[in-house]
């Protein structure tokens, strides 16, 4: 197997006619944590389901653990850990139930890991599931994944619908496992702030189409935005490389770009700029210019 | 550790802030040579972030000679004038970044006077008093 968990092969995959995911290229390193984001319908959880043999791609493939996902053998899903996007643990049962079949369901559970994380979380073992409080749900559902000790860990905006207290227990939990085995980690978040604290890596999808693959650094170091100004009306803008987004102002223009300085500088002075100054962006801002609304948002699946 | 401090919400990539804050925690004399820094995972539990983050910012902190490490006791803020830069290049990076804060000044409106007496100010709060001795 290649140093790569997950390998997304030029993978499509329609729900009708609609196109959920097209042609995704994309190499998840071993070891590290990547966060796969996009606005709502943007085929990140298409392209989740398909990776997990949940759903048939269209076209392409993807591979997990170096098996393709047309025909994923159940030894390769044990290996994997996967929080689906609003979790549903079945409410009537207790704590200690859905920990024991889960126990009986993979063989590499470890229980002592189990028990530990459980006293560490404060997780009441005899309480009914659906007693519980979202933010103790939401760590059951991160412990169950976990206690088998995957060789990676697939999550699917598993912060959804946590208020922030409880999402930096969550955050906290998940540290404390990369921390521990320095594992593979794919998840999906809609909260930057979160992906800004525990990812190595950014995917960013945009209408189904992959626009960004980097390491979380080097993307915040490249990527500036830029404002010129110029006597009279802006022009169009400059046919920059790595240009993400423009906009006029009332006399100047907007530029986000991971363009270099001097490339940057050159275009505005060759288009008469009289004044050119540049500032770092936040990733949220930079997701936001990747991804501003060009037509409404479908639902997310 | 209460005085390591980082902000995901701000632009800067988070291992830099991290080097950033130790470099001025050790400037103001909040961290002495030979103070221990955390472990990479008790940091990374501490401001919940990742593990691989903290490490990177260690690792920049002791090619730039702020920080030692011996095998199995940790990481340990090193003596001064232990950084590897060269005086021409530590001075380079020097005047880069007051052009950058200069010219952010100058836009806003600042004068010289003003300036020189905001630099003398923020001069006063580090601890440069052995650099002295030294030259």
């Amino acid at each position: 197997m290649s140093n790569h968990p997950i390998e997304f092969d030029r993978l499509t995959c329609y729900y009708g006619k609609h196109k959920a995911v097209d042609t995704l290229n994309l190499n998840i390193p071993e070891g590290q944590v990547t966060a796969l984001l996009g606005r709502n319908g943007a085929g990140k959880t298409s392209a989740i389901r398909c990776l997990l043999g949940f759903q048939e791609p269209t076209r392409g493939t993807a591979r997990l653990l170096g098996h393709d996902v047309r025909a994923l053998p159940y030894e390769v899903r044990g290996r994997v850990g996967y929080v689906a996007e609003a979790e549903r643990l079945i409410p009537w049962m207790r704590v200690c139930d859905i920990v024991a079949y889960q126990r009986a369901t993979f063989p590499t559970f470890d229980a002592d890991y189990c028990d530990q994380q459980m006293r560490r979380l404060q997780l009441p073992r005899r309480r009914r599931i659906g007693k519980l409080s979202r933010g103790m749900r939401a760590q059951l559902a991160l412990l169950l994944a976990l206690a088998p000790r995957p060789e990676l860990l697939v999550l699917d905006d598993p912060a959804l619908g946590l208020d922030a207290a409880v999402r930096r227990e969550f955050l906290e939990a998940m540290i404390d496992m990369i921390a521990d085995e320095g594992r593979t980690v794919l998840f999906t978040s809609h909260i930057i702030s979160d992906v800004e604290r525990v990812a190595d890596r950014v995917a960013i999808l945009d209408q189904s189409v992959l626009r960004v693959d980097a390491p979380l650094d080097e993307l915040k170091s490249r990527v500036r935005r830029w404002r010129a100004e110029f006597d009279g009306p802006p022009p169009s803008p400059p046919p920059l490389p790595g240009l993400i987004r423009s906009r006029p102002s009332t006399n100047g223009l907007w530029l986000t770009a991971t363009s270099s300085a001097e490339s940057v500088r050159g275009a505005f002075q060759e288009l008469g700029a009289t004044t050119v100054v540049d500032e770092p962006l936040a990733l949220e801002d930079l997701f936001i210019d990747l991804t501003h609304p060009q037509e409404a948002a479908t639902c997310d699946r | 550790m209460a005085l390591l401090r980082v902000d995901p919400t701000r632009p800067e990539p988070l291992f830099q802030q991290l080097v950033d804050s130790v470099k001025d925690a050790v400037a103001r004399g909040a961290l002495r040579p030979g103070d221990q820094l955390p472990s990479v995972r008790e940091l990374a539990r501490e401001l919940v972030i990742n593990p691989n983050t903290i490490a990177k910012a260690y690792r920049t902190l002791e090619s730039d000679g702020v920080t030692y490490s011996r095998r199995g006791a940790g990481t340990f803020i090193a003596e001064r004038g232990s950084s590897t830069l060269r005086p021409k290049e530590s001075k380079r990076r020097l005047r880069e970044g007051l052009a950058r804060l200069l010219a952010d000044a100058h836009a806003h409106g600042l004068d010289a006077a003003a300036i020189e007496k905001l630099f003398h100010e923020a001069l006063a709060k580090f601890d440069f008093a052995e650099e002295a001795t030294r030259e």
